[in-house]
Protein backbone atom coordinates (compact mmCIF):
# COMPACT_ATOMS: atom_id res chain seq x y z
CA UNK A 1 0.00 0.00 0.00
CA UNK A 2 1.42 3.32 -0.89
CA UNK A 3 1.57 5.80 1.94
CA UNK A 4 0.59 9.38 1.41
CA UNK A 5 3.45 10.93 0.59
CA UNK A 6 4.61 9.11 -2.03
CA UNK A 7 1.05 9.27 -3.53
CA UNK A 8 1.65 12.76 -3.13
CA UNK A 9 5.07 13.78 -4.27
CA UNK A 10 5.87 10.76 -6.72
CA UNK A 11 3.84 12.00 -9.81
CA UNK A 12 5.53 15.43 -9.56
CA UNK A 13 9.13 14.38 -10.77
CA UNK A 14 9.09 10.62 -10.47
CA UNK A 15 6.00 9.45 -12.47
CA UNK A 16 5.22 12.68 -14.22
CA UNK A 17 1.92 12.51 -15.66
CA UNK A 18 3.41 14.53 -18.74
CA UNK A 19 6.94 13.88 -18.92
CA UNK A 20 6.51 10.13 -18.40
CA UNK A 21 3.06 9.00 -18.48
CA UNK A 22 2.11 10.82 -21.96
CA UNK A 23 -1.12 12.24 -20.43
CA UNK A 24 -2.77 15.51 -20.66
CA UNK A 25 -0.39 16.99 -23.37
CA UNK A 26 -3.43 17.82 -25.28
CA UNK A 27 -4.27 21.33 -23.11
CA UNK A 28 -0.74 21.83 -22.02
CA UNK A 29 0.70 23.06 -24.70
CA UNK A 30 -1.97 25.82 -25.78
CA UNK A 31 -2.28 27.76 -22.78
CA UNK A 32 1.21 28.70 -22.02
CA UNK A 33 1.25 31.61 -23.85
CA UNK A 34 1.04 33.70 -20.76
CA UNK A 35 1.23 33.09 -17.46
CA UNK A 36 -2.35 34.36 -15.92
CA UNK A 37 -4.35 31.35 -18.15
CA UNK A 38 -1.45 28.94 -17.58
CA UNK A 39 -2.41 29.57 -13.73
CA UNK A 40 -5.81 29.54 -14.27
CA UNK A 41 -5.52 26.75 -16.10
CA UNK A 42 -3.69 24.84 -13.67
CA UNK A 43 -5.92 25.50 -10.41
CA UNK A 44 -8.88 24.53 -13.11
CA UNK A 45 -7.44 21.14 -13.43
CA UNK A 46 -6.41 20.44 -9.90
CA UNK A 47 -9.83 21.23 -8.75
CA UNK A 48 -11.28 18.66 -11.26
CA UNK A 49 -8.74 15.94 -10.70
CA UNK A 50 -8.69 15.91 -7.12
CA UNK A 51 -12.73 16.21 -7.13
CA UNK A 52 -13.38 13.82 -9.72
CA UNK A 53 -10.96 11.22 -8.15
CA UNK A 54 -12.48 11.51 -4.54
CA UNK A 55 -16.04 11.66 -6.13
CA UNK A 56 -14.95 8.28 -7.96
CA UNK A 57 -13.76 6.97 -5.34
CA UNK A 58 -16.59 7.66 -3.09
CA UNK A 59 -19.04 5.53 -5.46
CA UNK A 60 -17.07 3.15 -6.34
CA UNK A 61 -18.32 0.16 -5.31
CA UNK A 62 -21.57 1.16 -6.14
CA UNK A 63 -20.21 1.70 -10.17
CA UNK A 64 -21.24 -1.29 -12.42
CA UNK A 65 -18.64 -1.75 -14.22
CA UNK A 66 -20.38 -2.14 -17.55
CA UNK A 67 -20.91 1.16 -17.07
CA UNK A 68 -18.33 2.95 -15.21
CA UNK A 69 -17.03 5.27 -18.16
CA UNK A 70 -19.80 6.89 -18.48
CA UNK A 71 -20.52 7.19 -15.18
CA UNK A 72 -16.71 8.70 -14.57
CA UNK A 73 -17.51 10.84 -17.66
CA UNK A 74 -20.72 12.34 -16.54
CA UNK A 75 -18.82 13.15 -12.87
CA UNK A 76 -15.72 14.93 -14.51
CA UNK A 77 -18.20 17.05 -17.06
CA UNK A 78 -20.47 18.40 -14.53
CA UNK A 79 -17.17 19.46 -12.40
CA UNK A 80 -15.74 20.88 -15.82
CA UNK A 81 -19.28 22.63 -16.05
CA UNK A 82 -18.93 24.13 -12.23
CA UNK A 83 -15.55 25.14 -13.22
CA UNK A 84 -16.39 26.63 -16.70
CA UNK A 85 -19.75 29.19 -15.13
CA UNK A 86 -17.51 29.87 -12.63
CA UNK A 87 -14.65 31.14 -14.86
CA UNK A 88 -16.79 33.20 -16.56
CA UNK A 89 -18.93 34.83 -14.00
CA UNK A 90 -15.48 35.84 -11.84
CA UNK A 91 -12.71 36.10 -14.73
CA UNK A 92 -13.90 36.53 -18.02
CA UNK A 93 -11.68 37.55 -19.61
CA UNK A 94 -9.20 34.72 -18.74
CA UNK A 95 -12.03 32.80 -19.41
CA UNK A 96 -12.86 33.86 -22.85
CA UNK A 97 -8.88 33.73 -23.60
CA UNK A 98 -8.90 29.99 -22.36
CA UNK A 99 -11.94 29.84 -25.17
CA UNK A 100 -12.46 25.74 -25.59
CA UNK A 101 -9.89 24.56 -23.46
CA UNK A 102 -11.72 24.95 -20.66
CA UNK A 103 -13.97 22.61 -21.73
CA UNK A 104 -11.62 20.63 -23.11
CA UNK A 105 -10.51 19.05 -19.47
CA UNK A 106 -13.10 16.43 -20.02
CA UNK A 107 -11.42 14.54 -22.41
CA UNK A 108 -7.89 15.72 -20.24
CA UNK A 109 -6.74 11.83 -19.89
CA UNK A 110 -4.84 12.65 -16.44
CA UNK A 111 -8.44 13.18 -14.69
CA UNK A 112 -9.79 9.78 -16.77
CA UNK A 113 -6.94 8.42 -15.99
CA UNK A 114 -6.30 8.56 -12.77
CA UNK A 115 -9.84 8.29 -11.84
CA UNK A 116 -9.52 4.38 -13.87
CA UNK A 117 -6.13 3.88 -12.33
CA UNK A 118 -6.08 5.07 -9.10
CA UNK A 119 -9.81 5.94 -7.37
CA UNK A 120 -11.57 2.61 -8.43
CA UNK A 121 -9.06 0.95 -6.18
CA UNK A 122 -8.18 3.49 -3.95
CA UNK A 123 -10.20 4.77 -0.70
CA UNK A 124 -11.35 8.67 -0.97
CA UNK A 125 -8.48 10.22 1.25
CA UNK A 126 -5.74 8.70 -0.97
CA UNK A 127 -7.20 8.66 -4.21
CA UNK A 128 -7.71 12.62 -3.78
CA UNK A 129 -4.20 12.97 -2.55
CA UNK A 130 -3.49 11.13 -6.04
CA UNK A 131 -5.41 13.63 -8.07
CA UNK A 132 -3.92 16.41 -6.08
CA UNK A 133 -0.87 15.12 -6.86
CA UNK A 134 -0.83 14.41 -10.56
CA UNK A 135 -2.53 17.77 -11.23
CA UNK A 136 0.46 19.26 -9.13
CA UNK A 137 3.15 17.17 -11.69
CA UNK A 138 0.99 18.70 -14.78
CA UNK A 139 1.13 21.80 -13.18
CA UNK A 140 5.01 22.52 -12.64
CA UNK A 141 5.48 21.28 -16.39
CA UNK A 142 2.99 24.04 -17.95
CA UNK A 143 4.09 26.61 -15.77
CA UNK A 144 7.63 25.67 -16.39
CA UNK A 145 6.81 26.18 -20.15
CA UNK A 146 4.89 29.24 -19.42
CA UNK A 147 7.85 30.71 -17.53
CA UNK A 148 10.13 29.98 -20.62
CA UNK A 149 7.30 30.88 -23.31
CA UNK A 150 5.67 34.59 -21.97
CA UNK A 151 9.36 36.27 -20.97
CA UNK A 152 10.97 34.87 -24.35
CA UNK A 153 8.01 35.88 -26.19
CA UNK A 154 6.94 38.99 -24.81
CA UNK A 155 8.84 40.47 -22.85
CA UNK A 156 6.54 40.20 -20.08
CA UNK A 157 5.47 37.93 -16.98
CA UNK A 158 2.06 37.94 -15.42
CA UNK A 159 1.52 40.89 -17.28
CA UNK A 160 4.25 43.10 -16.06
CA UNK A 161 7.60 43.52 -17.99
CA UNK A 162 10.70 42.23 -17.10
CA UNK A 163 12.88 42.37 -20.52
CA UNK A 164 12.03 46.19 -22.22
CA UNK A 165 10.99 45.75 -25.44
CA UNK A 166 12.63 47.58 -28.36
CA UNK A 167 9.11 48.46 -29.35
CA UNK A 168 8.88 50.08 -25.82
CA UNK A 169 11.90 51.60 -26.07
CA UNK A 170 13.91 48.71 -24.14
CA UNK A 171 16.95 46.53 -25.34
CA UNK A 172 14.75 43.50 -25.95
CA UNK A 173 13.23 42.09 -29.37
CA UNK A 174 10.98 39.63 -28.44
CA UNK A 175 11.46 36.46 -30.37
CA UNK A 176 7.81 35.63 -32.01
CA UNK A 177 8.51 32.05 -32.78
CA UNK A 178 7.72 31.31 -28.74
CA UNK A 179 4.20 32.76 -29.14
CA UNK A 180 3.67 30.31 -31.68
CA UNK A 181 2.51 26.30 -31.67
CA UNK A 182 5.88 24.49 -32.79
CA UNK A 183 8.41 26.16 -29.44
CA UNK A 184 5.80 24.58 -26.91
CA UNK A 185 6.75 21.33 -28.29
CA UNK A 186 10.64 22.13 -28.45
CA UNK A 187 10.40 23.20 -24.89
CA UNK A 188 8.60 20.15 -23.42
CA UNK A 189 10.88 17.65 -25.39
CA UNK A 190 13.68 19.94 -23.91
CA UNK A 191 11.76 19.45 -20.41
CA UNK A 192 11.57 15.92 -21.04
CA UNK A 193 15.25 15.56 -21.83
CA UNK A 194 16.18 17.47 -18.56
CA UNK A 195 14.46 14.97 -16.43
CA UNK A 196 15.52 12.02 -18.01
CA UNK A 197 19.47 13.87 -17.38
CA UNK A 198 18.29 13.88 -13.68
CA UNK A 199 16.53 10.52 -13.27
CA UNK A 200 17.98 8.15 -15.80
CA UNK A 201 16.18 5.81 -15.04
CA UNK A 202 13.27 7.10 -16.76
CA UNK A 203 15.28 6.36 -20.13
CA UNK A 204 13.54 4.17 -22.97
CA UNK A 205 15.61 1.56 -24.39
CA UNK A 206 16.36 2.24 -27.90
CA UNK A 207 14.51 -0.22 -30.54
CA UNK A 208 16.63 -1.06 -32.50
CA UNK A 209 20.46 -0.69 -31.97
CA UNK A 210 23.46 0.05 -34.73
CA UNK A 211 26.22 -2.34 -34.42
CA UNK A 212 29.30 -0.14 -32.60
CA UNK A 213 31.45 -0.79 -36.19
CA UNK A 214 28.72 -0.23 -38.69
CA UNK A 215 29.38 1.81 -41.80
CA UNK A 216 26.38 4.51 -42.63
CA UNK A 217 25.63 2.84 -45.50
CA UNK A 218 24.93 -0.51 -43.83
CA UNK A 219 23.23 0.75 -41.14
CA UNK A 220 20.43 2.70 -43.63
CA UNK B 1 -18.33 27.16 -52.91
CA UNK B 2 -15.82 29.07 -52.61
CA UNK B 3 -16.15 29.50 -48.80
CA UNK B 4 -16.68 25.88 -48.31
CA UNK B 5 -13.55 25.33 -49.93
CA UNK B 6 -11.80 28.08 -48.16
CA UNK B 7 -13.39 26.59 -44.51
CA UNK B 8 -11.50 23.23 -45.70
CA UNK B 9 -8.16 24.47 -47.06
CA UNK B 10 -8.22 26.49 -43.59
CA UNK B 11 -8.86 23.41 -41.05
CA UNK B 12 -6.85 21.07 -43.08
CA UNK B 13 -3.68 22.91 -43.60
CA UNK B 14 -3.54 26.48 -41.58
CA UNK B 15 -5.55 25.78 -38.62
CA UNK B 16 -4.81 22.23 -38.34
CA UNK B 17 -6.04 20.52 -35.37
CA UNK B 18 -2.93 18.39 -33.99
CA UNK B 19 -0.19 20.97 -34.99
CA UNK B 20 -2.01 24.47 -34.30
CA UNK B 21 -4.22 23.66 -31.68
CA UNK B 22 -2.14 20.78 -29.97
CA UNK B 23 -5.83 18.93 -29.96
CA UNK B 24 -5.79 14.72 -30.02
CA UNK B 25 -1.96 14.88 -28.58
CA UNK B 26 -2.47 11.90 -26.81
CA UNK B 27 -3.52 9.38 -29.05
CA UNK B 28 -1.19 11.33 -31.59
CA UNK B 29 2.03 10.54 -29.68
CA UNK B 30 1.14 7.08 -28.26
CA UNK B 31 -0.55 5.44 -31.90
CA UNK B 32 2.07 7.07 -34.02
CA UNK B 33 4.81 4.44 -34.29
CA UNK B 34 3.52 2.58 -37.18
CA UNK B 35 2.40 3.85 -40.59
CA UNK B 36 -0.18 1.24 -40.97
CA UNK B 37 -1.90 1.89 -37.69
CA UNK B 38 -1.69 5.89 -37.83
CA UNK B 39 -3.22 5.17 -41.20
CA UNK B 40 -6.44 3.26 -39.70
CA UNK B 41 -6.77 5.51 -36.91
CA UNK B 42 -6.78 8.56 -38.97
CA UNK B 43 -9.60 7.22 -40.81
CA UNK B 44 -11.75 6.81 -38.06
CA UNK B 45 -10.72 10.61 -36.81
CA UNK B 46 -12.26 11.64 -40.20
CA UNK B 47 -15.25 9.56 -39.96
CA UNK B 48 -16.15 10.56 -36.27
CA UNK B 49 -15.39 14.13 -36.67
CA UNK B 50 -17.62 14.47 -39.97
CA UNK B 51 -19.85 13.05 -38.13
CA UNK B 52 -20.16 14.14 -34.45
CA UNK B 53 -19.46 17.94 -35.80
CA UNK B 54 -22.89 18.39 -37.31
CA UNK B 55 -24.47 16.61 -35.13
CA UNK B 56 -23.44 18.66 -31.87
CA UNK B 57 -24.11 21.81 -34.17
CA UNK B 58 -27.24 20.81 -34.44
CA UNK B 59 -28.06 19.97 -30.95
CA UNK B 60 -26.55 23.19 -29.84
CA UNK B 61 -29.04 25.05 -32.28
CA UNK B 62 -31.98 23.40 -32.01
CA UNK B 63 -31.82 22.83 -28.20
CA UNK B 64 -29.27 24.14 -26.35
CA UNK B 65 -29.03 28.31 -27.41
CA UNK B 66 -30.93 30.93 -25.69
CA UNK B 67 -33.95 31.26 -27.08
CA UNK B 68 -33.67 28.17 -29.18
CA UNK B 69 -36.76 26.32 -27.18
CA UNK B 70 -39.06 29.17 -28.94
CA UNK B 71 -40.48 25.86 -31.17
CA UNK B 72 -41.37 24.18 -27.96
CA UNK B 73 -42.83 27.49 -26.08
CA UNK B 74 -39.72 28.03 -24.03
CA UNK B 75 -38.68 31.27 -25.61
CA UNK B 76 -36.39 32.55 -22.05
CA UNK B 77 -34.86 29.27 -21.40
CA UNK B 78 -31.09 29.26 -21.87
CA UNK B 79 -29.88 25.76 -21.72
CA UNK B 80 -26.36 26.56 -23.01
CA UNK B 81 -24.43 25.78 -19.82
CA UNK B 82 -25.71 21.75 -20.13
CA UNK B 83 -23.30 22.09 -23.66
CA UNK B 84 -20.24 19.97 -22.55
CA UNK B 85 -22.17 17.18 -20.77
CA UNK B 86 -24.83 16.66 -24.04
CA UNK B 87 -21.58 17.40 -26.76
CA UNK B 88 -19.74 14.76 -24.69
CA UNK B 89 -22.69 12.08 -24.87
CA UNK B 90 -23.32 12.50 -28.09
CA UNK B 91 -19.87 11.77 -28.77
CA UNK B 92 -19.41 8.21 -26.48
CA UNK B 93 -22.81 7.66 -28.30
CA UNK B 94 -21.58 8.57 -31.96
CA UNK B 95 -18.66 6.44 -31.67
CA UNK B 96 -20.53 3.37 -30.37
CA UNK B 97 -23.61 3.64 -32.79
CA UNK B 98 -20.84 3.30 -35.46
CA UNK B 99 -18.72 0.89 -34.45
CA UNK B 100 -22.04 -1.52 -34.43
CA UNK B 101 -22.97 -0.46 -37.41
CA UNK B 102 -19.80 -1.03 -38.84
CA UNK B 103 -19.25 -4.07 -36.95
CA UNK B 104 -23.07 -5.47 -38.68
CA UNK B 105 -22.81 -3.80 -42.52
CA UNK B 106 -18.90 -3.00 -42.91
CA UNK B 107 -16.93 -5.59 -41.19
CA UNK B 108 -13.66 -5.24 -43.14
CA UNK B 109 -13.43 -2.00 -41.96
CA UNK B 110 -14.68 -2.50 -38.48
CA UNK B 111 -11.78 -5.43 -38.26
CA UNK B 112 -9.16 -2.28 -39.79
CA UNK B 113 -10.87 0.16 -37.03
CA UNK B 114 -12.21 -1.91 -34.20
CA UNK B 115 -9.28 -1.23 -31.95
CA UNK B 116 -9.06 2.49 -32.11
CA UNK B 117 -12.91 3.55 -32.07
CA UNK B 118 -12.89 3.75 -28.30
CA UNK B 119 -10.04 5.36 -28.06
CA UNK B 120 -11.32 8.32 -30.01
CA UNK B 121 -14.01 9.15 -27.15
CA UNK B 122 -11.53 10.35 -25.12
CA UNK B 123 -10.11 12.33 -27.81
CA UNK B 124 -9.92 15.83 -27.24
CA UNK B 125 -9.92 16.65 -31.18
CA UNK B 126 -13.49 15.32 -31.29
CA UNK B 127 -14.69 17.50 -28.76
CA UNK B 128 -12.52 20.60 -29.47
CA UNK B 129 -13.67 20.90 -33.02
CA UNK B 130 -17.30 19.90 -31.95
CA UNK B 131 -16.76 23.35 -29.32
CA UNK B 132 -14.75 25.45 -31.83
CA UNK B 133 -17.50 25.34 -34.61
CA UNK B 134 -20.20 26.20 -31.85
CA UNK B 135 -17.57 29.09 -30.72
CA UNK B 136 -17.45 30.41 -34.15
CA UNK B 137 -21.36 30.13 -34.68
CA UNK B 138 -21.02 28.24 -38.06
CA UNK B 139 -24.29 27.29 -39.82
CA UNK B 140 -24.78 23.52 -40.33
CA UNK B 141 -23.20 23.00 -43.83
CA UNK B 142 -20.29 24.97 -42.48
CA UNK B 143 -19.86 22.50 -39.80
CA UNK B 144 -20.11 19.55 -41.68
CA UNK B 145 -17.08 20.91 -43.80
CA UNK B 146 -15.14 22.26 -41.25
CA UNK B 147 -15.62 18.61 -39.50
CA UNK B 148 -14.47 16.83 -42.72
CA UNK B 149 -11.38 19.05 -43.03
CA UNK B 150 -10.47 19.04 -39.11
CA UNK B 151 -10.72 15.40 -39.55
CA UNK B 152 -8.48 15.36 -42.94
CA UNK B 153 -5.58 17.32 -41.38
CA UNK B 154 -5.48 15.35 -38.14
CA UNK B 155 -5.12 12.51 -39.99
CA UNK B 156 -2.78 13.49 -42.15
CA UNK B 157 -0.66 15.22 -39.61
CA UNK B 158 -0.68 11.60 -37.63
CA UNK B 159 0.70 10.10 -40.68
CA UNK B 160 3.39 12.32 -40.97
CA UNK B 161 4.57 11.56 -38.00
CA UNK B 162 4.17 7.72 -38.40
CA UNK B 163 6.18 8.27 -41.32
CA UNK B 164 9.20 10.58 -39.27
CA UNK B 165 8.98 7.91 -36.38
CA UNK B 166 9.27 4.76 -38.53
CA UNK B 167 12.74 6.83 -39.81
CA UNK B 168 13.90 7.64 -36.49
CA UNK B 169 13.45 4.03 -35.21
CA UNK B 170 16.96 3.29 -37.04
CA UNK B 171 19.00 6.75 -35.78
CA UNK B 172 21.52 7.71 -33.02
CA UNK B 173 19.44 9.60 -30.25
CA UNK B 174 21.07 11.10 -27.14
CA UNK B 175 20.24 8.97 -24.03
CA UNK B 176 17.70 11.34 -22.53
CA UNK B 177 15.55 12.72 -25.17
CA UNK B 178 15.42 8.57 -26.71
CA UNK B 179 11.70 7.96 -27.64
CA UNK B 180 9.71 10.59 -25.82
CA UNK B 181 11.86 13.28 -25.87
CA UNK B 182 12.69 13.32 -29.96
CA UNK B 183 9.21 12.47 -30.65
CA UNK B 184 8.25 16.02 -29.11
CA UNK B 185 11.03 17.47 -31.02
CA UNK B 186 10.28 16.00 -34.01
CA UNK B 187 6.16 17.25 -34.03
CA UNK B 188 7.43 20.31 -33.17
CA UNK B 189 9.83 20.52 -36.70
CA UNK B 190 6.40 19.03 -38.35
CA UNK B 191 4.50 22.27 -37.07
CA UNK B 192 7.32 24.72 -38.31
CA UNK B 193 6.87 23.19 -41.55
CA UNK B 194 2.66 22.86 -41.17
CA UNK B 195 2.84 26.74 -40.79
CA UNK B 196 4.42 27.53 -44.15
CA UNK B 197 0.73 26.96 -45.17
CA UNK B 198 -0.11 30.16 -42.89
CA UNK B 199 -0.41 32.53 -46.19
CA UNK B 200 -2.69 30.56 -47.88
CA UNK B 201 -6.01 32.27 -47.93
CA UNK B 202 -8.85 31.80 -50.38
Amino acid sequence: MATQKEVLIDPIFNNNPIALQVLGICSALAVTINMATTLVMCLAVIFVTTMSNLSVSLLRNRIPTNIRIIVQMTIIASLVIVVDEVLKAVAYDISKSLSVFVGLIITNCIVMGRAEAFAMQNGPWLSALDGFGNALGYSVILIGVALIREPLGSGTLLGYEILPTVANGGWYLPNGMLLLAPSAFFIIGFFIWAIRAWKSDQVEEPEYEIAANAQYKEAM
Amino acid sequence: MEHYLGIFVRAVFIENMALTFFLGMCTFIAISKKISTAIGLGIAVVVVLAITVPVNNLIFNTFLREGALAWAGFPEVDLSFLGLLSYIGVIAAMVQILEMVLDRFVPVLYNALGVFLPLITVNCAILGASLMSIDQDQTFSESVVFGLGAGVGWALAITALAGVREKLKYSDVPEGLRGLGITFISVGLISLCFMSFGGIDI
